[in-house]
């Protein structure tokens, strides 16, 4: 039986308004794809171990729109949602995100690009996640977290206090 | 309106990417303010100016050697942002795994075609 560790996910902060995940998988590109936009896949994996994620809705069309919901043990829920901008099967999937848990979230949408490289079976995937401002980012890289912003102004509390 | 202070954290401190480049020439060991101009291509006051404000949130120390003032990076200062990456990391790490199962079962229907 295979055993699939491919290793962890890598995030760097390219500039100041962008993050970049990369990751690979053992398995071939259009599989990777198939589990990153049909529904009742993305439910399996998109928790993050954080809680269930009660919807998933993809509209994979040009224009089309996508939702994710999740919710933590403890009852906290995170909603994602965005437009799609460009589709390549198998290959490329730009989209726009909204964090559904700020002020004017749609004014703060991010654009996601989405990318697989396959080599001897095997899939590079990377995301691209390019916000209007660093403030966005910076949020961003919380949102996904339990208790969201809360925890971000707390560390920021912390590392205030500990610079001190 | 009054802008919040660059200085009030880390985080700040290395959004501006010429203190970024400060900290990347440190990270290769102590040098004098004349070494970062010179690398940086930027008047030294400016080059002073950045050095102050990652100096008051602890991201570099300094010290007199002579008539020269040595910088060097501080990494614990810097370490908070490192660890805010790594959480969001984590996150991400934990939904591959979940995909590495899925992905397995994808691999598993396809390689036995008979559902096709």
């Amino acid at each position: 039986m295979a055993v699939t560790s491919s290793g962890s996910a890598k995030v760097t902060l390219p500039t100041d308004q962008q993050i970049l995940i990369t990751r690979e998988f053992d398995a071939p590109k259009h599989l990777v794809y198939k589990a990153w936009t049909t529904p009742e896949l993305v439910k399996r994996w998109w928790h993050a171990n954080r809680g269930e994620v009660t919807i998933a809705e993809i509209d994979l069309r040009v224009g089309g729109m996508w939702r994710y919901v999740s919710v933590t043990p403890d009852g906290f829920e995170v909603g994602f949602h965005g437009e799609y901008r460009e589709i390549v099967a198998n290959e490329r999937l730009v989209a726009t995100e909204v964090y559904e848990g700020i002020p004017d979230a749609e004014e703060h949408a991010a654009l996601n690009t989405l990318t697989l490289t396959e080599v001897d079976g095997r899939t590079t995937l990377t995301v691209l996640v390019e916000h209007p401002t660093k403030e966005g980012r910076d949020a961003h890289i919380n949102s996904g977290m339990e208790g969201g912003m809360q925890d971000a102004m707390d560390l920021l509390e912390q590392v205030a206090i500990s610079l001190r | 309106m009054a802008r919040a202070a660059t200085t009030t954290d880390a985080f700040n401190a290395v959004a501006e990417p010429r203190r970024r480049q400060i900290l990347d020439a440190l990270a290769g060991g102590e040098r004098p303010v004349n070494d970062l101009v010179r690398m940086l291509g930027l008047a030294q006051p400016q080059v002073s100016k950045h050095l102050r404000v990652l100096r008051e949130v602890g991201a570099v120390d300094v010290r007199d050697q002579g008539r020269q003032r040595l910088y060097r990076l501080n990494g614990q200062a810097l370490k908070p942002i490192h660890d805010w990456v790594k959480n969001y990391e984590r996150a991400w790490s934990e939904r591959f795994e979940q995909m590495d199962v899925v992905l397995e079962e994808l691999k598993k229907e396809e390689g036995d075609g008979s559902d096709e």
